[in-house]
């Protein structure tokens, strides 16, 4: 038997799911793999709901909101893009932002629905099975995919990715407006750091462990481990929990 | 409506009722919907199951009533066609049986499952049986929610007493709402004072103002303040405090719907063509010195888009070449005997009154040359040199009177005014609406309206349509005592309350400003204001807002359910 995608699609209430009911009036036909929550507004899209999404077995995800300039709520959508722009980057880290698709579809374009949906369907279907997915999931990189959900949901993250347009757009608080580029620089900084820090914090989710254990687990250098375990402990999700000989162990809080 | 029942209590075990339709054959033609709804007994916390020839049917509406009465449901799922068109109906049949209108899940398995997999019908078959599954998970969570009522002061303020503001005012006092019209200056009127002519029917500007004045007064809805500005702005849609200061005095007001007709204002050409106020002066002080039958010109030059559709103010002006025709016109009305000249960019006459108006002026006489933007016309003393593209040679035009046609500009107060009412304005200065096609006099702020030149420049007749427009659309609100809204909204709940750290970022998304800080420099959400669109919840940076009937919880228990898990 083919192989037939699980797809999740998150449609905005005024224009895709519209769209995609427009499609059902007009009786166009598309691959069944979509199933669709319903959000009033695209940029409600909490990054977490893709992520969850692939962790629970999802091949494709695809979001979809009113075109930009007709937002049924004035600039969700634009809002709705950065948090997707972040979310592919961070699924970049584990070789599935192919997986995800943000696409506008009016209220009137039920044909360019049924389209879309159909191309993605498609898309995934070429691609195969997502590793996360399935009966056997890569354990590997479904930690890692953990990992990201993590990052992506720490207020870091947040807070870059909520108040990019305002920085990059209008201003900041001291009245200065950031190059996007530059903007860019620290976003994909703030990107990596948080992964790799939530990847060491899962790490002793079960077990207390070492910086060196840590460290070869990951392939990350100590010294790396060590630094991002620090600022975990500064968070206050970590913090020492014996000396075995010279060794500090490390437990999660 | 139906008497209420008590509501059922929010604390209580979920008792789901499935409800799943054939819709005649339009779904029950594809996919076995008894078995579909038999399947969907086994699903955590379900309790009953039915399908339904045509569930959204006096029939199947009866159905759902006896099925929450005999079954005791308290959250109701229909499985049928689509949530934007018959949403309402289910939700007002389980108020009806005493349950929150809010506990009721749509699981759309016509127009997105058997209407586009017809082919298909056994894989339709598995995807409404998910589609269900994901359904109950997020029924299973839903809460009760209340929508909000809010008394509305049916009364209006509007800010600017020019000819938009007083045609709004006149309106909505008019429709019998008692209306407080402000104007900056000892009287009102605004640019109507200096004109002398209305295009396209020539119309003596005075006259129009006098007849405006005269019903102004005669209103007794309608209460003029002149020497006032708009000193604070407090409150939200229905229920605004402003205080106005009148020469001083400080008055306060309660108000309803707030209308901005402030217009706009004169550019002075300082450094263009040598203007001097003199012998080199604008279109609208050339209106003055025909208003008072001052003129004394035989050679007059006219020059278009001095200081407009340049690099620093791109934008066209829109009145400007309509005033730069009936003013040549006036003056050969004046001295048929006249040259007249009209330096040209583009000319823009649109419509039959206005290209009609434009003939005129060809046949009586006035000439029109275009101009290059990077050859401008230069000034030698009593000549004009200006480079006529067509002859491709510069000409010599001698003038008594060189009369520059510049840019209305925003006011240069809009920036203190657009920070009171919460609303924003575009890259000139001018106030921006909500939405240039779909709402045009509104702005995204509930209960703030726009009309006139503030929003950008237009003419006499355009500002009067606007006035109407605007005072229609502050009507749409004064017109109820009181303003029901949604309840689905974002809300910072009191358990939540220790999660914000102040960021402030939900502020800074929020399109609607909805979200303030208060005294205590805690977040508040105005529930008013709130249009649900969950963007503050999906950013928040310390995940404490909550967004109602589509919280974290619910959609996650959909991703689970999609995942199979339940």
């Amino acid at each position: 038997m083919s192989f037939e995608p699980k797809i999740l699609g998150f449609l905005c209430n005024w224009c895709s799911y519209a769209g995609a009911d427009l499609a059902g009036v007009s009786r166009m036909q598309y691959p069944p793999n979509i199933r669709v929550i319903r959000v009033m507004c695209s940029g409600r899209v909490d990054p977490a709901f893709i992520f969850k999404g692939f962790e629970v077995g999802a091949d494709g995800v695809i979001v979809m909101g009113c075109h930009p300039g007709d937002c049924h709520y004035l600039e969700g959508n634009y809002e709705a893009e950065k948090k997707y722009d972040m979310t592919e980057k961070f699924l970049k880290l584990i070789g599935m932002d192919d997986r995800i698709r943000l696409e506008w579809v009016s209220a009137s374009e039920g044909a360019r629905y049924a389209q879309v949906v159909t191309e993605f369907t498609e898309k995934i279907k070429s691609l195969g099975p997502a590793p996360t997915a399935g009966d056997n999931p890569d354990q590997e990189i479904l930690s890692k995919l953990r990992a990201i959900k993590m990052a992506a949901a720490g207020d870091r993250m947040r807070a870059l990715v909520g108040r990019e347009r305002h920085i990059t757009e209008i201003e900041n608080v001291y009245g200065e407006k950031t190059d996007l580029d530059r903007f860019m620089e620290v976003m994909d900084d703030a990107i990596v750091q948080e992964y790799e820090r939530a990847r060491v914090f899962l790490a002793i989710e079960e077990k207390s462990k070492s910086v060196k254990e840590i460290g070869k687990e990951l392939d990350m250098d100590p010294s790396v481990v060590l630094e991002h375990m620090l600022i975990l402990k500064s968070r206050l999700l970590v913090d020492f929990q014996e000396i075995v000989g010279n060794t500090p162990l490390f437990m999660r809080l | 409506m139906a008497k209420k029942k008590p509501e059922k209590n929010e604390e209580e075990e979920p008792r789901i009722g499935v409800f799943v339709c054939h819709c005649g054959s339009n779904i029950g033609g594809y996919i076995d919907c008894k078995t579909v709804a038999e399947i969907a007994k086994d699903l955590p916390h379900v309790v009953y199951t039915q399908d339904n020839l045509y569930t959204c049917s006096e029939t199947g509406l009866a159905n759902i009533k006896q099925g929450i009465r005999e079954h005791n449901l308290n959250r109701v799922v229909v499985a049928s066609c689509t949530p934007r068109t018959h949403e309402p109906l289910f939700r007002s049949c389980i108020e009806e049986e005493g349950l929150n209108p809010y506990h009721f899940q749509f699981v759309n398995i016509r127009d997105q499952n058997t209407w586009v997999h017809q082919k298909e019908p056994e894989k339709a078959f598995v995807k409404a049986n998910e589609l269900i599954m994901m359904g109950v998970a997020k029924a299973e969570r839903l809460q009760a929610l209340e929508k909000i009522v809010v008394d509305v002061t049916s009364t209006a303020l509007v800010i600017g007493g020019g000819v938009a503001g007083i045609t709004a005012a006149l309106n909505l006092s008019n429709q019998g709402f008692e209306t407080h019209l402000i104007e900056k200056e000892d009287k009102l009127g605004g640019r109507l004072n200096e004109l002398y002519k209305i295009f396209p029917k020539d119309i003596e500007a005075s006259e129009l103002l006098e007849s405006l004045k005269k019903k102004v007064e005669s209103n007794s809805n309608l209460k003029v303040y002149t020497s006032a500005e708009v000193k604070t702005i407090e409150g939200f849609v229905g229920n605004f405090e402003i205080e106005i200061d009148q020469a001083g005095q400080i008055i306060p007001l309660k108000i309803g719907c707030i209308v901005v007709a402030v217009g706009s204002s004169l550019f002075t050409p300082e450094g263009y063509y040598g203007y001097d106020g003199e012998k080199r002066i604008t279109q609208s002080q050339l209106e003055v010195k025909l208003k008072n039958d001052k003129l004394d010109a035989n050679d007059v030059v006219m020059i278009q888009c001095v200081g407009a559709r340049i690099e620093e103010r791109k934008y066209c002006s829109n009145v400007c070449c309509m005033s730069a025709l009936k003013n040549a016109l006036a003056i050969k009305e004046k001295n048929p005997d006249a040259h007249i000249t009209i330096l040209f960019r583009d000319l823009f006459t649109p419509g039959t009154h206005y290209e009609a108006y434009y003939r005129r002026a060809r046949e009586a006489g006035i000439v029109f040359i275009t101009y290059n933007p990077d050859k401008l016309p230069k000034v030698e003393g009593d000549t004009l040199k200006v480079y006529n593209e067509y002859i491709g040679e510069e000409m010599s035009l001698p003038y008594d009177l060189l009369v520059l046609s510049t840019p209305l500009v925003a006011n240069p107060e809009n920036k203190a005014l657009a920070q009171m009412l919460k609303v924003p304005l575009e890259e000139n200065g001018f106030f921006l609406e909500a939405h240039v096609k779909l709402r045009p006099m509104d702005f995204a702020t509930d209960g703030v309206y726009i009309c006139g030149s503030a929003k950008w420049p237009v003419d006499i007749t355009e500002s009067i349509s606007q006035g109407y427009a605007a005072a229609s659309r502050a009507s749409t609100i004064l017109s109820h005592p009181q303003l029901e809204v949604e309840g689905a909204t974002s809300s910072l709940p009191e358990y939540n309350k220790s999660l914000c750290t102040g960021c402030e970022v939900c502020i800074s998304v929020c399109p609607y400003k909805a979200i303030s800080k208060n005294e205590d420099d805690e977040i508040v959400i105005t529930q008013v204001l709130c249009k649900g669109c969950g963007l503050c919840g999906a950013t928040c940076t310390n995940h404490a807002i909550v967004i109602r009937h589509f919280t974290d919880d619910q959609i996650m228990a959909q991703i689970d359910a999609f995942g199979g898990i339940m």
